[in-house]
Parts: structure tokens; C-alpha cells; sequence
């Protein structure tokens, strides 16, 4: 662990300066995905099956193509297969043979205005030969399901099992004999949990316009985590280099995970080839909840025994997860994370990755975890009242702390589990007296945080103010985080520093924004560019004073000699040194391409008091509490958002976000008012607080903070109502007609 | 599609006689079915430049609410909200404060939705409509606008001008109340809209109970309201109010909400809003 | 058939050709290049394209663009006054009371609607008229407090 971070004094970082995209922001001038147009722009539309299975048997777009104002369209012809792992995105970006859930897009017009390209679809005919299908998990591992992909295998299963299925893929993990330990138990608990799918519900829906001549290279402007990948499956779906594609992020209205990926892009860029003209694609709210990619949904099956001293000594769990159309529901995750809280001898999770005829599954903010730990955490707090413990204690007596062993394989280091449940033990939420009627819960959660590859480049003017640019999109406040980084680490003021998120162009590859990884990544690439910069300006200072290099370090902004010894030189200031740059060797720059390892793992445990009416089986949230762990929290107000936006999104999930599916296998609520997100008047004030113990992997000791809030609010939910009606829910969203039945059962 | 905005009655009812002509007020359900292709209509009759229809009169007889005025507005009619509480607890619930500065009870009566917040409201107050067409005008009760999910019994050609709602009798109450999921922004799983009258003793000696969003129109049980009248509104009357009206529900199952889920709501609803009438009538 | 609009846009003639079953929010964005008014759903249940019209907090996307004939209309760019951010967009930058930004324009506009009618409102009562307002970002905590926050600066300097 780098020896400074425990004894480091921060002058910039964890203070609360104003974010530099912010006036943009509160004045309506930030350009987010649709603001942005060009001369001659045309206009793209979709074309999306209404049939959740079938069979596409021809399409004749020969009535569009003859609609005056319609200038190109495309199919999946256009996307020609090609043995470059993109299969499974090429199918869905464009249906081939089979359209395999409502709304799969199936063509694609570019036309002068919405009215024509409206109409163009209407002229589009499209025959289809409608197949059973099915949309639940448990039916569509049945073997007489229909099936999605005449292919498909489960993977890792023996070699004997060619049968065509839904099942893609089992994933086990742990260590131990649950079965013995089971047997050493005083009590056991054991439930089958279900979990609807949600969708990450960012306020902005995708845009995009892509500006392509016909010798194959141009510009593509979206709202998108991660350009880089926007280019990457662009320029290979449509054939092009990737260097011949730019790719630009706009400012993004929402993503948490579901603007990782490429729906429209791919289809603008080939619309935009075709016409030889800019093509501007918008989706609709209707689009975005049948086209792009929700959660899973879940089955999964919890069993955990303790003995009566409070001890886990045995645990297993089975996940039944559908990530619609295609492979990747993310089960492998949510069996590593389903036990990765605690400390445990015997400890076992299976994963079932199954495809059903959905939306293929998109991240969203820690996804697979808040599923499973509905159900792990659900079933500790049932084990803790059946042995009279404090749910809190229970879970201080088995959390995973440094050198646990976890569930999933890796040894943990510092973490900060048991910090947060001390935490909110010791705060007045805990003891705060509850009124007949009401109910408090606790749950805790985790998330494993990632790394990946990252670029950044800091380019230090001749007026001393420096540059900086990323290449992971500003989904959170990250840019004032970056800035602020840059700033500890040269030794100058936070508005001597611009951050932006810099074009395809501009940078070597980034991975997408997620898994809570741009601070911690994108910042510990700005610091080693900020220490790249310092041993360029350190060495044009030891030219200036003449003397070596190693005589000469960076302190508080400025060159200075290391000691009596070195020369008596008065201290050299960046401005100072960048002033007289092009006579010391020219610009200065410092920059940083590197793989992230190390990221820390975030844990974080919440609280929350609801009251139940009997009646109606309305749940209030009343006070709610996250505290968690940041590692190092570089902007404490960024980080409060993150904590608080995390967890209202887990309870609306807990209470009344869900994907209802017809029997006609069509999405029956793919609009705000019946998918049904938190509203202001729903919530109280979210407390939050905010523990530091710092992640060894980080110069500044930074975890990722963004997904964790999202994991336990189901659980923490559903524990409160346990608490305040006896009843023990096993089906998320918990609304009202779910919790009026169980208390009706109870 | 032409967007036609009349300046009087007659001219507004001598477009919508027209093929594929629709009334335009606040446009919060037109332009929502116009966007889905639901409704598309050839001709838009904004209603909102007829002065006539863009006032509320306060007379002896009662109030007459033109067609055009929007929810907000009428939030801030203080005489009309201290004579009829229900109604404006209705109509206040269509929506968010957005679609308040737009939607109309008009619109909400002639949309036919049977889960529409200001139908059992002002049903229950007692609120007729003033419809006009090309044949003259006429005053129907509400209930009797809407016959079916998006249906209703206007004639081709005739508009509703206005609302209008009698003067209370002394020591009436009313009130409407219905169950969403949030606290906001959802169409209404149930409903109740209840008005009643007291006697000095406290013994209620009229009332009209109109259940909302069970049905496929609103649904006013004859059974609910004799549950009440003649009795002091006791646990007794509510328990007998909350079931007659759970027995007259006929909801469906839908992505709102269960059959079952209705039929038990509804009663819980009526009972809460019985009681909120009367605390009314009372005058607290 | 194209419609001529002749209307007024945060206090400037504005005038534009749009069609009979364009919204107010497609013309304001399209036809005038006010882009600050966002499009999140387009059926009115998220409050992304809050205006005011008529000094009537409305959405745009369910007003159609000739009914703006001889209205007065207000945006987010009608806020700040050259370099000056109204006190509410300075309390939503000091409160970080947005994160990704693009339900802001729609939020500014319809608090401060609120605080035009209601200069102290409590929290409650802000909760319920922002209610028509979706954030997924924020969880609406700082939002809330960014508006109680303004209420009070503004008061104090009534007061004052």
C-alpha cells in the first residue's frame, strides 16, 4: 500500500469546488445526444417486430424506397456476417432470420423529414412466420420450451448434451461442503425468490447522427459511456477502419450501465454511407423499454444455516437468470457476488445463464447483484429473527473482512464491511422509535469494481493552465473528480485545470464507463500523466538551474532544488517553468495508457423505516440511510449523489419497477407512466455516510462507488416490511397488490 | 390534418361535424393517442380561444365551469373548491402539475377512460353537462357521457361547453380518493367519489357513492348509498358501505392491478372517503 | 400545409413554419434551436420538456407548436440573465443537485414556477410539485434541498 495514503493531507481533493460543466448545465447549452444536427441532415427510423418469435420470411422495402424524400434504406443485408466476434450484436442491432423479441429492429430508413421516415415504415412489408415463444425464466429452461437459437448448447455442461436449448451457460463457485455444514446448523432457512426486470430508466433516450462519405470514413456523435466501443462495433459492423471513424461522446443523459453497448450507431453510420448525407437517429421512450436492454429476471434459491451462538456454517444458492435474446444474463456474476459479504467455511452458488424471447440484457449499475442479494439478505435477516439476534450483529459476526477468503476466489484485502454496519449501528436512524404500523430493515451489499484499459493525455499551456483529457464519458460529476486530481497532484488551483472527454481521435482505447471505474481508473491515469508532466517540468528546471535531474523535486506546485546541496535556486512554479517552455525543449506534456488493476472492492449496508397499510398494501418509505464505503471520496458531494441515486433506483425496483409481458409475448408497459420510477413525492431525504478506508490498488486510495447503492435497497425493503407485518416477500417489486396478497396469505 | 381554432361555439361545432374532426383542450389524452396512432384525426378544433368556454361563473344556482378551463385553474376557484372539496380533489389528481396547467374535466369526462380521476368526482357532486351541437344544447348528468372505454354518447357535431355543479345543500361534504402505486403521476387502480348530505344530528339523509376504474365506465351502486343514508355514518354503515361497493366492483386483471386487488381497494376506498365527507360536512 | 407561428420565446418575437401535428416542444428545439428543453418520453409523464406558457407550467411535448400563436413562451434559456444565473441555478450548482444534467432545464423551469406562486414552500409541498419531474440520477435529495435552499436566499432578500 503506498506508505502516504493513511497519512496524507489532501489540500484539493475531497473538497466540493463547482463542477466545470455545470453552468452548461443549469442554462439549457450542454449539447446531449439529440442537440446535436448538421446541414442536409436526414432523418433515421426503425422498423421493430411486433411479434416476440418469428420468422422473418421477406421483406420488400421496394414501396419505401419509391416514397419521394426516402433516401436510403437498410436490412440486415447491409451488416454482412463476419467471423469477428460480433455475431451476437450484429444479430441484434439487426434482426437475420428470426425477430426474437417485440421490438427487434428489422430495417432501418434514412428520409428528409420524421413524416416521410414514418411513413416509409408504414410501406415497408415485412412477412412473418409467428413462432411460440416465451418470456419467463423457470418455462424456458423446460425442455419442451420453444427455442431461441437452434445451436445453442449449454456451455461447460458435458460434451454428451447437443440437445438444442435456452440454457447458454452453468457457472459454479465456493469452496467448502455446504451440505455438512447444513447438518451443523441449529437453523436453517430456505426460500425460492423471484425478481422482475427492470430497466436502467435514464431520462435520456439514445441519439445519435453519423456523418459518413461513401469512401467509408466520417464522424458519429452519441450519447454513449464509451465511445470506443461505439467505434469499435461500428466501423466492424459496416466494414470500415477503425481509425476512418471518429467517434465524439456528447454529454449523456443517463446511462448506469445501458448505454454501455450499441443499438441505433451501427444502423445511422450504414444509413448515413447509403445516402451520402448525415443521418440523425432518436429513439422513442417506446423504443428504448422494448429495444434496448433491461435486467434480467430471476429465479433463485437461497438456503443458509447458522448455529444458535449466530455462526453461518453452511450456504447455497441457485440462480436462475434470463438475459433475453442472446447469451450473458450475467449469472456467472451474480452467483460470485450472491455470498461475497460474508466469511464462510462452506459456501456454494450455481449460476443458469438462460435466453428467453426479451430484449437482449443490457448492465444496469452492479448488474446480477441486486438479485441475488434480494435473496441472500432476505434469508439472513429471517435466519437473525428466528435466532433473536440484532440483524445487524449477525451480520458483524460472519462479515468478510481483510483476509477472508471470499465466496468467489479472491482474498480480500482492507474492505470496509464491517465499517459500514458499525456505522449504522452507532447512528440515530437505528434507534429512532417506530410507530405501530412501521418497520425498519437493514441489508448490506457489495460490488466487485473494475479496472480496465484507460488513456489520458495533460498538455500543460504556456500560461501555466493545464489541459486534461479523458476518454471514459462523464456520467456522474467525473470531470470535476479529475480535475481535482490533476490539481492535488501538480500543486495548483482546481480552475487552473480543464477536463474534457476527448473524440477516438484523440486517445489510444478506453474501456466503457462502468463498473465504478472512472475515478478510480481514468483518475489514476490522470495522476500518473499529472507525474509524467512533473518529470518533464523537474527536468527542464534542473536545465534551467543546471544541475542533475535527481537534484530536483515537485512540491506544492513548484521545482525546487531537494536541499542546500542541490543549489539555492529560488522554487520554479508550473507557470513559471511552462512560461519559458518552448525555449527549455518545447511543449510539455505527460500522459498515461495503462490496464487499471486494482480497483477495491466496494461494500456498503442500508437502512430504512417504511410503514405498511394493511389495507391497500401501500409501502412508505419514511427514512432511508446508505452508508458505504468510498475508499477515498474525491468530490464527498459527487459521491452523496452517487450513494443516493443508487439507492432510489433500488427502491423503485423494490416496490414497483417491472417488464410486464403479455401472454402475446409483447411488452406491455414501455412508457413512464405503467414502468412506474420513483417519483419526488415517493421519497424522503436519503442520508448518507460516507466511510474511507482506502483501497491499497489507488494513489489516493479511491474505490468506485457508483454501482454498491443499488444492491441492497430490495433487500433493505423487504427486510422493513418483514419487520414491520411479519410477512416475509419473496417476489420484487414488492407493490402493492404482491404485499395486500401475502399479508391476505399470511 | 388541418388545426383549426374556432372563436366561437357554433363555429367549433360545425368543424367537429366534419370527418375525423377532434376537439382540442388541454390535448394531454389527444396528443399522447395521436403519438401512439391511436386516434388520427384529420381535423383539431382548438377550444381554447372561444372565450365563452374559458371561465368559471359562480351564479345562485350553482357554477358553470367553461370547457377550456384547465385544472390549475380551477384548483384556485376558492368559492367552488369550498362548495365541492371532491371535485377538485379529482380533478387535481389528473397528472402532474404540467399536465394540471393544461388538462381539462371536460377532456377527462369526453377521453372516457374508466379510470379517469374527475368522472366519479364530479358524478358524485352532481355535475351535469352542457353539450352543445348543431341541433342546439343539452344537459346530460355526466355519468351518462361516458358508455365504454373511450366511448361516449355525443352525437357527431356536439362538444361539452361547460360543467356545471348545483349549489351544495347545507352541511354537504364531498370527497374522492383512489389508490396508485406512487404517490404521483399513475392512472388510478381504484376509485370512490362520494358526496353526502347531513342532517343537524349528524345523520346522513342523502348521499351518491361512484366507484371509478372497476369497470369499464364509472359505476354508482344504489346498495352503497342506502348503506349510509339514514345512519350516522357509524363502523357499522362504513363496514356495510365498504362492502356493498367491493360487491359491485367488476374490475379486470390488468398491468395496474389485480381483479382482487380492486374489488378489495374499492371498499377500503369508499370507507376512507365516506369518511373524509363527512369530517367535511361537518365542517373541520 | 405549413403553419406560420408568430409567438413570444423568453421575451423575444419568435416566428416559425411548423406543421399542424408538431408539438411546441419539436418547434421550440428544431424550428428555433432552443435545444435546452429536452424530449425524455414525449407522452407528458416525465416532465423533461417543461415550459412555461401563459405563465402556466405545462409540457411542451403535449402542447402543439400552433397553439403558441400570440402565447408567451419560457424556457430554461430565458433563466439567466447574460452572465447572471438566477439564484435557483446558482443553488443547483452549490447543492450538486444535478448529475448527468438533462432533466435540470425541465426541473429549473418548474421550481421556479413554484417559487413564483409559493415563496416558502416546505418540503412536502415541493416533493408534490416536482412530482411530474423524473431524475434517475439524483434520488431528488439535493434537488429538493437546492430549491428549499433558494426559497430562503430569495426570502431573506425580500426581507432584506
Amino acid at each position: 500500500m503506498p506508505k502516504d495514503i493513511a497519512t496524507r493531507t489532501f489540500k484539493q481533493v475531497g473538497t466540493r469546488p463547482l463542477r466545470p460543466d455545470g453552468i452548461e448545465k443549469v442554462t439549457g447549452r450542454a449539447r446531449f445526444g439529440a442537440d446535436f444536427s448538421l446541414p442536409g441532415m436526414l432523418v433515421g427510423k426503425i422498423l421493430r417486430s411486433p411479434h416476440a418469435h418469428a420468422r422473418i420470411l421477406r421483406i420488400d422495402t421496394s414501396a419505401a424506397a419509391a416514397l419521394p424524400g426516402v433516401k436510403a434504406i437498410v436490412t440486415a443485408k447491409d451488416f454482412p456476417e463476419a467471423d469477428d466476434g460480433l455475431h451476437d450484436i450484429r444479430m441484434n442491432v439487426m434482426a437475420r432470420e428470426k425477430a426474437l423479441y417485440d421490438g427487434h429492429a428489422v430495417a432501418a430508413v434514412a428520409a428528409v423529414s420524421a413524416a416521410v421516415a414514418r411513413e416509409a415504415l408504414r410501406l415497408i412489408r415485412v412477412d412473418y412466420e409467428v413462432l411460440p415463444h416465451v418470456t419467463d425464466v423457470d418455462e424456458a429452461m423446460k425442455p419442451t420450451a420453444p427455442i431461441l437459437h437452434p445451436h445453442m448448447v449449454t456451455a461447460h455442461e458435458s460434451p454428451e448434451a447437443k440437445r438444442p436449448t435456452n440454457v447458454a451457460g452453468k457457472y459454479e463457485f465456493g469452496h467448502g461442503d455446504p451440505e455438512a455444514g447444513f447438518r451443523k446448523a441449529d437453523h436453517v432457512v430456505a426460500r425460492t425468490f423471484k425478481v422482475e426486470a427492470a430497466h436502467q430508466g435514464y431520462i435520456e433516450p439514445h441519439a445519435c447522427v453519423a456523418n459518413i462519405t461513401s469512401d467509408g470514413q466520417g464522424d458519429l456523435w452519441c450519447c454513449t459511456q464509451g465511445h470506443f466501443m461505439v467505434r469499435a462495433i461500428s466501423a466492424g459492423l459496416n466494414g470500415m477502419d477503425l481509425s476512418k471513424l471518429r467517434v465524439t461522446a456528447s454529454e449523456i443523459g443517463g446511462g448506469f450501465g445501458g448505454k454501455t453497448t450499441v443499438y441505433i450507431e451501427p444502423v445511422a453510420v450504414a444509413l448515413s454511407r447509403k445516402a451520402g448525407k448525415p443521418v440523425k437517429i432518436v429513439m422513442t421512450r417506446d423504443e428504448v423499454f422494448r429495444a434496448t436492454g433491461p435486467t434480467h429476471s430471476a429465479s433463485i434459491d437461497v438456503k443458509i444455516g447458522a448455529t444458535k451462538d449466530g455462526r453461518i456454517t453452511g450456504a447455497f444458492a441457485e440462480l436462475r437468470y434470463q438475459g433475453g435474446a442472446f447469451p450473458g444474463s450475467l449469472a456467472d456474476m451474480g452467483a460470485m457476488a450472491a455470498f461475497a459479504c460474508y466469511d464462510l467455511e462452506n459456501v456454494r452458488s450455481i449460476g443458469w445463464d438462460v435466453v428467453t424471447n426479451r430484449p437482449k440484457l443490457a448492465a444496469y449499475r452492479a448488474p446480477s447483484a441486486p438479485a441475488v442479494c434480494f435473496a441472500v439478505e432476505s434469508v439472513i435477516d429471517e435466519l437473525a429473527r428466528k435466532m433473536g439476534m440484532d440483524p445487524i450483529d449477525f451480520r458483524l459476526k460472519n462479515a468478510a473482512r481483510e483476509g477472508t477468503l471470499s465466496s468467489y476466489g479472491p482474498t480480500y484485502q482492507a474492505i470496509g464491511l464491517e465499517a459500514t454496519l458499525r456505522a449504522l449501528k452507532a447512528h440515530p436512524h437505528y434507534k429512532a422509535p417506530l410507530k405501530p404500523g412501521q418497520g425498519r430493515g437493514v441489508a448490506c451489499g457489495f460490488w466487485f469494481n473494475f479496472g480496465g484499459q484507460t488513456c489520458t493525455s495533460l498538455n500543460i499551456g504556456l500560461d501555466g493552465t493545464v489541459a486534461l483529457s479523458v476518454g471514459t464519458p462523464d456520467i456522474g460529476g467525473s470531470r470535476a473528480s479529475m480535475c481535482l486530481m490533476a490539481a492535488e497532484e501538480l500543486g495548483i488551483p482546481y480552475d487552473k485545470v480543464r477536463c474534457i472527454v476527448a473524440d477516438t481521435a484523440s486517445l489510444g482505447y478506453n474501456d466503457v464507463t462502468d463498473g465504478s471505474r472512472v475515478t478510480f481508473s481514468s483518475g489514476l491515469a490522470t495522476i500518473t500523466a499529472a507525474r509524467n508532466a512533473i518529470k518533464v517540468m523537474c527536468a527542464r528546471a534542473a536545465a534551467i538551474w543546471g544541475i542533475p535531474e535527481d537534484a530536483v523535486e515537485w512540491v506544492d506546485g513548484h521545482a525546487r532544488p531537494t536541499g542546500p546541496n542541490a543549489g539555492n535556486f529560488p522554487p520554479l512554479s508550473l507557470a513559471d517553468i511552462a512560461a519559458q517552455s518552448h525555449q527549455t525543449g518545447g511543449p510539455i506534456a505527460g500522459h498515461c495508457e495503462v490496464t487499471a488493476e486494482g480497483a477495491g472492492v466496494s461494500f456498503g449496508a442500508h437502512l430504512a423505516d417504511v410503514e405498511v397499510d394493511r389495507e391497500t398494501g401501500a409501502v412508505k418509505v419514511l427514512r432511508y440511510t446508505v452508508a458505504q464505503d468510498a475508499g477515498k471520496a474525491v468530490h464527498p458531494a459527487y459521491v452523496e449523489g452517487q450513494y443516493q441515486g443508487g439507492a432510489v433506483q433500488g427502491i423503485g425496483w423494490a416496490l414497483n419497477e417491472e417488464y410486464v409481458y403479455g401472454k402475446d409475448g409483447r411488452l406491455q408497459n414501455p412508457g413512464f407512466l405503467d414502468y412506474r420510477i420513483p417519483v419526488c413525492s415517493d421519497l424522503p431525504m436519503i442520508d448518507t455516510l460516507i466511510l474511507e478506508i482506502p483501497n491499497p490498488g489507488h494513489p489516493y486510495g479511491v474505490r468506485g462507488v457508483g454501482e454498491t447503492p443499488i444492491v441492497p435497497p430490495m433487500a433493505t425493503i423487504a427486510n422493513a416490511i418483514a419487520s414491520a407485518t411479519g410477512v416475509r416477500m419473496t417476489h420484487v417489486p414488492m407493490s402493492p397488490p404482491r404485499v395486500l396478497k401475502a399479508l391476505s396469505e399470511a | 390534418m388541418r388545426y383549426e381554432a374556432p372563436s366561437t361555439v357554433a363555429a367549433a361545432a360545425a368543424l367537429l361535424a366534419e370527418p375525423g374532426a377532434r376537439a382540442l383542450a388541454g390535448g394531454s389524452d389527444l396528443l399522447v393517442q395521436m403519438k401512439s396512432g391511436l386516434a388520427e384525426p384529420e381535423i383539431i378544433v382548438d377550444l381554447k380561444r372561444i372565450a365563452a368556454l374559458n371561465g368559471i361563473r359562480e351564479t345562485a344556482e350553482g357554477f358553470t365551469i367553461g370547457a377550456a378551463v384547465s385544472g390549475a385553474a380551477l384548483r384556485e376557484a376558492k368559492a367552488l373548491r369550498a362548495a365541492w372539496p371532491g371535485l377538485i380533489d379529482g380533478s387535481k389528481l389528473i397528472g402532474s402539475t404540467q399536465i394540471q396547467g393544461r388538462a381539462t374535466i371536460a377532456g377527462n369526462l369526453c377521453n372516457a377512460s374508466p379510470a379517469a380521476d374527475s368522472v366519479p368526482a364530479m358524478a358524485a357532486c352532481g355535475a351535469v353537462a352542457i353539450v352543445t351541437g348543431p341541433k342546439g344544447s343539452r344537459t346530460v348528468p355526466v355519468e351518462d357521457i361516458p358508455t365504454g372505454p373511450g366511448k361516449t354518447s355525443l352525437q357527431k357535431g356536439e362538444l361539452v361547453e361547460a360543467i356545471r355543479l348545483p349549489k351544495p345543500a347545507p352541511r354537504t361534504g364531498s370527497a374522492y380518493l383512489r389508490f396508485t402505486p406512487r404517490t404521483e403521476m399513475d392512472i388510478a387502480v381504484a376509485s370512490v367519489g362520494i358526496a353526502l348530505t347531513l342532517d343537524e344530528g349528524g345523520t346522513v339523509t342523502a348521499a351518491k357513492v361512484v366507484l371509478g376504474a372497476v369497470g369499464p365506465k364509472i359505476i354508482i351502486p344504489e346498495a352503497a348509498a342506502r348503506a349510509l343514508i339514514g345512519t350516522k355514518a357509524d363502523a357499522a354503515a362504513l363496514d356495510a358501505l365498504a362492502a356493498a361497493c367491493s360487491a359491485a366492483a367488476t374490475p379486470i386483471d390488468d398491468k395496474r392491478g389485480t381483479r382482487e386487488f380492486r374489488q378489495k381497494v374499492v371498499g377500503v376506498l369508499a370507507r376512507r372517503a365516506a369518511e373524509k365527507a363527512i369530517e367535511r360536512a361537518k365542517g373541520k | 400545409m405549413a403553419l406560420h407561428v408568430k409567438t413570444t420565446v423568453n421575451g423575444d418575437s419568435a416566428e416559425f413554419l411548423c406543421e399542424p401535428d408538431e408539438t411546441l416542444l419539436d418547434a421550440l428545439r428544431d424550428r428555433l434551436g432552443l435545444t435546452g428543453t429536452k424530449e425524455g418520453c414525449g407522452t407528458g409523464d416525465c416532465g423533461a420538456c417543461s415550459v412555461v406558457l401563459d405563465g402556466r407550467l405545462v409540457c411542451s411535448c403535449l402542447v402543439l407548436a400552433a397553439e403558441a400563436e400570440g402565447r408567451s413562451v419560457h424556457t430554461v434559456e430565458g433563466m439567466a440573465k447574460g452572465e447572471e444565473l438566477t439564484t435557483l441555478q446558482r443553488k443547483f450548482l452549490e447543492h450538486a443537485a444535478l448529475q448527468c444534467g438533462v432533466c435540470t432545464p425541465g426541473f429549473l423551469v418548474a421550481a421556479e414556477a413554484l417559487l413564483n406562486r409559493n415563496p416558502d414552500p416546505t418540503e412536502e409541498q415541493v416533493r408534490y410539485w416536482l412530482a411530474g419531474n423524473l431524475c434517475r440520477c439524483t434520488g431528488y435529495d439535493k434537488i429538493v434541498r437546492a430549491v428549499l435552499d433558494t426559497a430562503r436566499e430569495m426570502r431573506e432578500h425580500a426581507h432584506a
